[in-house]
């Protein structure tokens, strides 16, 4: 029952993105709702790792843009179908993980949070010395003003957005719902005691990066067709690399639906509140909210519903 | 190969190892001994930036004994900061995930805070000495990097000989290796490392006003420098401070060679590199314990 | 079984860490099913020993055989999926879990080639009736007692479906009740065909439960026999006590 529950939610999902796209006339809730799903699945993303397997990737920025500057290196190349450029953009994403995973998993977590935090700084500087996708002056692409099918390309963008973090959205689900997950949340309690009852470790951690990476890249690839504009520092955005760490911790960390209510929730209020207030509010806001969270309430948003409903229940015997 | 040229770059990577030691430092100490993951101490550095911009330009103050003064305060702020993540995180075995999300927080309130009352300009301190170089044959060498680069120096011997010579020092080393020993000792665990995190966040006072010497300074500057100080760190081998100091000296002198024959874009590259060849290599550094 | 016969057979094991030799060219064997002590004073090897038996240390001279197949350089889950299970002597539940969700995890990987998967929830069960926790599956791992968790880890360790089961230290700290109980479980598991290595400091415990005993005292093996023999042993004491 459980099962076709969350598949009903997810076609139901996309039914009323349609809806909305056919009724919606204001080109705005097209805009905000594709950077509120831009949100979610780096959250999806981040916590694939960092939730289900207790390993910190500072490095989201990091991913997003070498997701974003993929595609754009492509486009240059070969004008490729953008559905061409998210696979592509996910599956180097994903190798990007893989390695530094490898390189520094065997090793204690908290290397593998230095290394992509590193790692974001220098794809940075990579990124603004290479002048085929335009260094640091940025590159600009030049979208279609007409799509079949839809009123708009920025519907499109929005209708895509949906479709992905809906696949990542179920990805993470079923991670986290079968053995593997059982095996991801061994490795965050206690990674000793997992290896001594049978979980390969190393082999789950490399195989957490890789999709945590992937899910990454393809939040980025469409991020320049969106924008149309792109340099490294719209890229390697703050907002974004907090915004993928606060949007897990916010909602809740160990389960599925944890970064997905925090993204949603993070997502809308920042999307109401640029537009009134200036973004380093907002940054300020978030990171306040971010320390609030992990200090006081751990278990995210989903934490305290369970605690609410468990005393409810205790108080009701 | 031009020989000016290649000397200048040697001495100009000798100040600027010198300086990154002083950067490294307070991080060496606290990730190093107390196994505390701050990464916004480059957040702290660059609030001692500000701090000593500010009393740079209102009463007029030399950059490093501004910097010096703020150490007291920057020594408060640390002990604050450490009971804070102590009573949040450390006492209930959560620092891990929660702890490094904590001041990842933290850095980005700093930063903010800076950009929010200061923007995002860069910023400059005053004093006689910057602008000025002395030449030395065919090397010329600025006293806006020289000056930082001793500073740097006694802050690093200063602190290597607290360590080593005094009692609370020891306590410091010994906290990280053995606390049933501490214990036995009559010293509370929690109080030393309270006083070591505050030491380390002391330290970003004066390598804060460093850093505003070297150069102009931004809110997010101390991004640049998490690569670096982690890789000072690991290279060094976790803790131990003449390894810091000999990481950094390393890491500054390649940079610069880098930036001479390369281009100053490349150097950020350059610490990264040294990170992931020690850590796939030697991750225990090259004077560590593992 | 290896030709003999034998279960588990370590030979020449040597390790060293940097310059300290923690053991140096220790042998020795476990039948199927038996019961056997590896005792020592602190600091004489035993952990090691066990570190290297189950895969958490790798061994640079001699090796690990168990039956009859070489184990030397796999990794502890391989070794784990072959049926080698451990306790620590710190436990180390999965704090976030229950305790059935515990275990679940060895379940669903180190038997998981073994045990048809439609029975785990069945057969934890079963095992968790043996230390006395069927009527508290669901309860959080992360608040239990002392004692309650050194059951636990048994426990788990008993859900990985193993020929072995190393149980290092499940007593230290606990009361005499407390101690018999965990002897209890011990014994129960050996009747269901578990063979065990049991380091311990209790003595009373390593005699009443033991058929065979090996001597460890820095690093080199110093007796080996059963119960009454070791009791005797001249160089035991000494190794205990001192000169």
């Amino acid at each position: 029952m459980k099962v076709s529950g969350f598949w009903i939610g997810i076609v139901l999902m996309l039914a009323a993105g349609f809806v909305l796209a056919g009724v919606a006339d204001n080109q705005f809730l097209f805009f905000a709702g594709y950077v509120i799903l831009q949100g979610l699945i780096m959250a999806v993303a981040w916590n694939v790792l960092g939730g289900f397997t207790g390993y910190v990737n500072f490095g989201s920025a990091g991913f997003f843009a070498i997701g974003a500057y993929t595609a754009i290196a492509l486009h240059q190349f070969a004008e490729l179908p953008l559905l061409v450029l998210i696979v592509i953009a996910g599956i180097v994403c994903g190798l990007i993980g893989l390695g530094t995973g490898y390189l520094t998993l065997r090793l204690r977590g908290v290397y593998f949070a230095i290394a992509t935090l590193a790692m974001a700084i220098v794809f940075e500087s990579l990124i603004t010395n290479w002048d085929y996708v335009g260094g640091s002056a940025g590159a600009y692409v030049i979208t279609p003003a007409e799509v079949p099918f839809f009123d708009s390309f920025i519907e499109m963008m929005f209708i895509l957005m949906l479709v992905l973090s809906l696949i990542c959205v179920a990805v993470s689900r079923y991670l986290s719902m079968s053995r593997m997950g059982r095996g991801l949340a061994s490795i965050r309690d206690d990674e000793t005691a997992a290896e001594c009852m049978g979980v390969p470790t190393l082999r789950l951690k490399l195989i957490s990066t890789t999709v945590m990476g992937v899910m990454m890249g393809v939040a980025g690839a469409p991020f320049p067709f969106f924008v149309t504009y792109i340099n490294p520092l719209s890229a390697f955005d703050l907002l974004i690399a907090v915004n993928a760490i606060a949007m897990p911790m916010i909602g809740g960390t160990a389960v599925w639906f944890g970064p997905v209510i925090g993204a949603l929730l993070l997502g809308t209020i920042q999307q109401i509140v640029t537009v009134t207030i200036s973004s380093e509010l907002n940054i300020l806001i978030v990171g306040a909210v971010l320390i609030a969270f992990v200090a006081l309430a751990p278990r995210g948003i989903v934490g305290l519903f369970q605690d609410f409903a468990r005393k409810r229940r205790e108080g009701g015997k | 190969m031009d020989a000016s040229l290649f000397l200048n770059a040697i001495a100009a990577g000798i100040l600027l190892g010198g300086f990154y030691a002083a950067v490294a430092l307070g991080l060496s100490i606290v990730f190093g001994q107390l196994d505390i993951v701050n990464i916004a101490h480059p957040a702290f550095i660059v609030a001692g930036s500000y701090l000593v911009f500010a009393l740079n330009g209102g009463f007029g103050l030399d950059p490093v004994i501004a910097g010096i003064l703020l150490m007291p305060i920057f020594f408060a702020v640390g002990v604050l900061v450490y009971r804070v993540y102590y009573a949040a995180f450390e006492r209930t075995g959560r620092e891990s995930l929660a702890g490094l999300a904590f001041f990842f927080g933290l850095m980005f309130v700093i930063e903010v805070l800076f950009i929010i009352f200061y923007g995002v300009d860069y910023r400059l301190v005053e004093a006689d000495y910057i602008g000025k170089q002395i030449e030395i044959g065919l090397v010329g060498i600025p006293w806006r990097m020289l000056v930082p680069f001793c500073a740097a120096l006694v802050m690093t011997g200063a602190i290597y000989l607290f360590l080593s010579r005094t009692f609370l020092g020891r306590a410091i080393l010994a906290v990280s290796q053995d606390r049933l020993a501490l214990q036995l000792m009559g010293a509370d665990p929690v109080k030393i490392k309270q006083i070591a995190f505050g030491i380390g966040i002391a330290t970003a006072a004066l390598a804060g006003a460093l850093l505003i010497m070297i150069g102009p300074v931004e809110p997010t500057i101390g991004r640049l420098y998490i690569g670096r100080i982690f890789a000072i760190i690991v290279l060094g081998g976790m803790g131990s401070i003449p390894g810091t100091l000999v990481a950094a000296l390393i890491i500054g002198l390649s940079e610069s060679i880098v930036t001479t024959y390369i281009g100053p874009s490349w150097a950020p590259t350059v610490a990264f590199g040294f990170l992931l060849i020690t850590l796939a290599v030697r991750p225990q550094g090259l004077f560590g314990r593992l | 079984m290896d030709a003999n016969g034998r279960l588990l057979d370590v030979q020449g094991l040597t390790k060293r860490f940097g310059g300290f030799v923690a053991l140096n060219n220790v042998s020795m064997h476990l039948d199927p099913r038996e019961r056997l002590g590896l005792i020592g004073p602190n600091g004489s090897g035993k952990t090691t020993m066990i570190n290297c038996i189950s895969g958490a240390l790798f061994n640079e001279e001699g090796s690990v055989v168990f039956r009859g197949e070489e184990i030397t350089g796999l990794p502890a889950f391989k070794r784990a999926e072959l049926g080698i299970s451990r306790s620590f002597q710190i436990p180390r539940p999965f704090r976030t879990m229950s305790i059935l969700e515990n275990m679940l995890v060895p379940m669903e990987y180190a038997a998981w080639g073994r045990v048809d998967h439609a029975t785990h929830e069945d057969r934890a069960m079963e095992i968790l009736a043996l230390v006395g926790f069927q009527d508290r599956a669901r309860e959080n791992s992360g608040n239990l007692t002392q004692v309650d968790l050194r059951k636990l880890e048994l426990a788990r360790a008993l859900a990985a479906q193993p020929d072995v089961l190393v149980s290092d230290e499940s007593m230290a700290g606990l009361s005499s009740s407390e101690v018999d109980e965990v002897l209890e479980i011990l014994f129960k598991l050996n009747e269901r065909g578990v063979a065990v290595i049991m380091i311990e400091h209790i003595m009373r415990a390593v005699m009443r439960y033991c058929e065979r005993i090996y001597v460890l005292d820095a690093g080199q093996l110093i007796a080996e026999g059963t119960p009454e023999e070791i009791q005797g042993n001249p160089d035991v004491e000494r190794a205990y006590l001192g000169e």
